[in-house]
C-alpha cells in the first residue's frame, strides 16, 4: 500500500484551523441497472467493480489514482485507511467484494460496494466546504460521462438507504471544541445541531465519542434543497455560530480561569514529553490540551503542525507501520510514549 | 474496558470491536425510529404494503424494516407509498428532490410536471391546514422554478 506515516494534510495555517482541523463532501451514488449491494450476487458486485475500476482509474477523474483491493489488503491497511478517513470502519469491516480508489494526493477516495455502489469523498483541512464541494462535484460529473446513475426526478439521485435521497451529499466538519468541553456548553451544541437537523459524531463515528475533544458535524437533511443551499447553511449560518462559541469560550478560560488553563496545558505537555506508556485515548485528551494551550498561546516553543500530525500518528494501524511489524496493546503504549516523546521533545 | 497490570487497556477503535461494544451507530438516521412512526401512520395498510414485493429484485417492506436499506432503483417505486412517510419524516417534510440532476442524454426530466405535482401538493397541505408543510413545499416549488432546466446547462 501506498500510504506514508506521516499523512498528507494537516496543515496549520488553512481557514479556522484553530476549531475546525479538516472538512469532508461525500456524494452516495449507485449504478442504474443492478441491485443495491446488500441484495447484489457475487457476480454483480464483481461487475460493479470491474466497471468501477475502469471509470475510476481509467484518467481523467484525478491525478494519481490508485486501487485497494479491501478482501486482499492485510487488516493492518485496512485500519490504515479507517485511521486516514479514506473509508468508513463499516466498508473495512464487510466482507463483501469491495475496494476503494484513492487519488494520489489522499484528498478523494472512492469507496465501492460500500453501502451504496458508490461514496465518493473530498477532504481538505481547515473549513473549505465549497472547495470541497465544488471538487467532489466535478468528480461526480467526470465519473457521470461513464455511468448511468440510479435516479428519479422525484427522489434525486436513489440509495440504498431512503432517507440519504435527494442530493445524497453530506458536508461534514471536523471541529476540536475543547474549551467548551471544559466549560461543560457542549451538550448546549449537541441539543442545538439536533434541533436544526445536523448529526453530531466522534473522532471515529460514534464508537469513538468525543476522543481528544473532536465533534464531527454533518447535515442529515439530502432532500428539497439544492447541494448549494445545504452547504451555505453549514458554512455560513451553523459553523460561524459554532466557532464563535467555542473561540468565547476560550477566552472567557484565559479569562477566568488562567491558572487552572496553564496547569492543564503545562501538565499535558509535561506527560507527553516524559510518559514511557500511553494509551489513544489518553493521548489523544493530552495532545487536545496542548493544542487549546499552543492556540491561546499559554503554550511557547511547540509546533502545531507536529502536534496535529500526532493526532494521526499514535493510532494503532499508524503506529505499526511506523515500527515496521504487528504488536499487542502493551507495545503499542510504549511505542506510542516513544514516538511522542520523540516529537515533542523536538520543539 | 479492562484494567490489566493496573493500566487502563486501551480503546480498541474498529469497527467490529465497537459493534461487540455495543457502541456503534450507522451513518444515517435509525431506521428502526422512523419505521415505528411509519408503522403507526399506516397501521391500516400495513399488511398489504408489507406483503408487497418489489418486481425487479423481490424485496418487501418486511425486508427493508430488518435490513433498514433498500434491494433495488426500482424498490422507490413498489414501495412509493410507506417509503414517502418515512423519507418525508427523516427529511423534515421534504417530498420532492430539488438539487443536481445527470447531465447525461438519456436521463430525461420534466420539471415541470415535479412543480404540477408539488402545486397540487401545496393545495393540499393548505386545505388541511399544514401550515409547516405547506411552507416546505413553497420552497421546493421556488427552488424548482428558479433552476435552469438541465436542457439548457452546460
Ligand atoms: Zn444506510
Ligand atoms: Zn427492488
Amino acid at each position: 500500500m501506498e500510504l506514508n506515516y506521516h499523512g498528507p494534510w494537516t496543515e496549520s495555517d488553512a481557514p479556522h484551523s484553530d476549531v475546525i482541523m479538516s472538512c469532508r463532501a461525500r456524494v452516495a451514488r449507485n449504478i442504474a441497472g443492478f441491485p443495491f449491494v446488500n441484495k447484489a450476487s457475487e457476480r454483480q458486485l464483481q461487475e460493479i467493480l470491474n466497471i468501477s475500476r475502469q471509470v475510476l482509474l481509467g484518467g481523467g477523474i484525478s491525478e494519481g489514482m490508485f486501487w485497494i483491493d479491501l478482501p486482499q489488503a492485510t487488516a493492518r491497511d485496512r485500519h490504515l485507511l479507517v485511521e486516514r478517513h479514506l473509508i468508513s470502519k463499516h466498508h473495512a469491516a464487510s466482507n463483501l467484494r469491495r475496494g476503494v480508489a484513492i487519488s494520489g494526493d489522499e484528498a478523494l477516495s472512492i469507496m465501492v460496494n460500500e453501502e451504496d455502489h458508490l461514496r465518493m469523498q473530498i477532504l481538505a483541512p481547515g473549513l473549505r466546504l465549497s472547495h470541497v464541494h465544488r471538487l467532489i462535484d466535478e468528480v461526480d460529473d467526470a465519473v457521470e460521462k461513464s455511468v448511468d446513475y440510479a435516479f428519479s426526478p422525484r427522489w434525486g439521485y436513489l440509495t440504498a438507504c431512503p432517507t440519504n435521497v435527494g442530493t445524497g451529499i453530506r458536508f461534514s466538519v471536523m471541529m476540536h471544541l475543547p474549551a467548551l468541553k471544559i466549560t461543560n456548553e457542549i451538550d448546549r451544541v449537541r441539543r442545538a445541531a439536533k434541533d436544526l437537523h445536523l448529526a453530531v459524531r466522534g473522532y471515529y463515528g460514534e464508537g469513538s465519542e468525543s476522543a481528544g475533544d473532536f465533534y464531527q458535524i454533518s447535515n442529515q437533511i439530502t432532500l428539497g434543497r439544492t447541494e448549494d443551499e445545504l452547504r451555505m447553511e453549514l458554512e455560513e449560518a451553523i459553523l460561524p455560530r459554532i466557532i464563535d462559541y467555542e473561540l468565547k469560550a476560550r477566552k472567557i478560560l484565559i479569562e477566568r480561569s488562567c491558572s487552572l488553563l496553564d496547569d492543564r496545558t503545562h501538565r499535558a505537555l509535561g506527560i507527553l514529553r516524559s510518559a514511557r506508556l500511553l494509551g489513544t485515548e489518553e493521548a489523544m485528551k493530552l495532545l487536545s490540551r496542548v493544542r487549546l494551550g499552543v492556540h491561546l498561546e499559554r503554550l511557547k516553543n511547540v509546533d502545531l503542525e507536529k502536534v496535529n500530525r500526532l493526532f494521526l500518528q499514535i493510532q494503532p494501524a499508524h503506529l505499526k507501520l511506523h515500527i515496521g511489524r504487528e504488536m499487542d496493546s502493551d507495545e503499542l503504549r510504549a511505542a506510542r510514549a516513544d514516538i511522542v516523546r520523540q516529537t515533542m521533545n523536538q520543539g | 474496558m479492562t484494567v490489566k497490570n493496573g493500566i487502563k487497556k486501551e480503546v480498541h477503535l474498529c469497527h467490529e470491536h465497537a459493534i461487540d461494544a455495543g457502541i456503534d451507530l450507522p451513518e444515517h438516521q435509525p431506521i428502526s425510529k422512523l419505521l415505528a412512526q411509519v408503522t403507526v401512520s399506516h397501521a391500516k395498510s400495513r399488511s398489504r404494503s408489507e406483503q408487497r414485493r418489489c418486481p425487479e429484485c423481490g424485496f418487501s417492506f418486511a425486508e427493508f424494516r430488518k435490513s433498514g436499506t433498500l434491494g433495488c432503483p426500482e424498490c422507490f417505486n413498489t414501495l412509493e407509498k410507506p417509503l414517502t412517510t418515512l423519507i418525508e419524516r427523516a427529511q423534515n417534510g421534504a417530498t420532492h428532490h430539488t438539487g443536481k440532476t445527470p447531465k447525461r442524454a438519456g436521463v430525461s426530466l420534466d420539471r415541470q410536471l415535479i412543480i404540477q405535482k408539488l402545486v397540487k401538493d401545496l393545495d393540499c397541505a393548505v386545505s388541511a391546514e399544514q401550515y409547516e408543510r405547506a411552507a416546505t413545499i413553497r420552497d421546493q416549488i421556488h427552488t424548482l422554478e428558479i433552476i435552469t432546466p438541465p436542457d439548457d446547462r452546460n
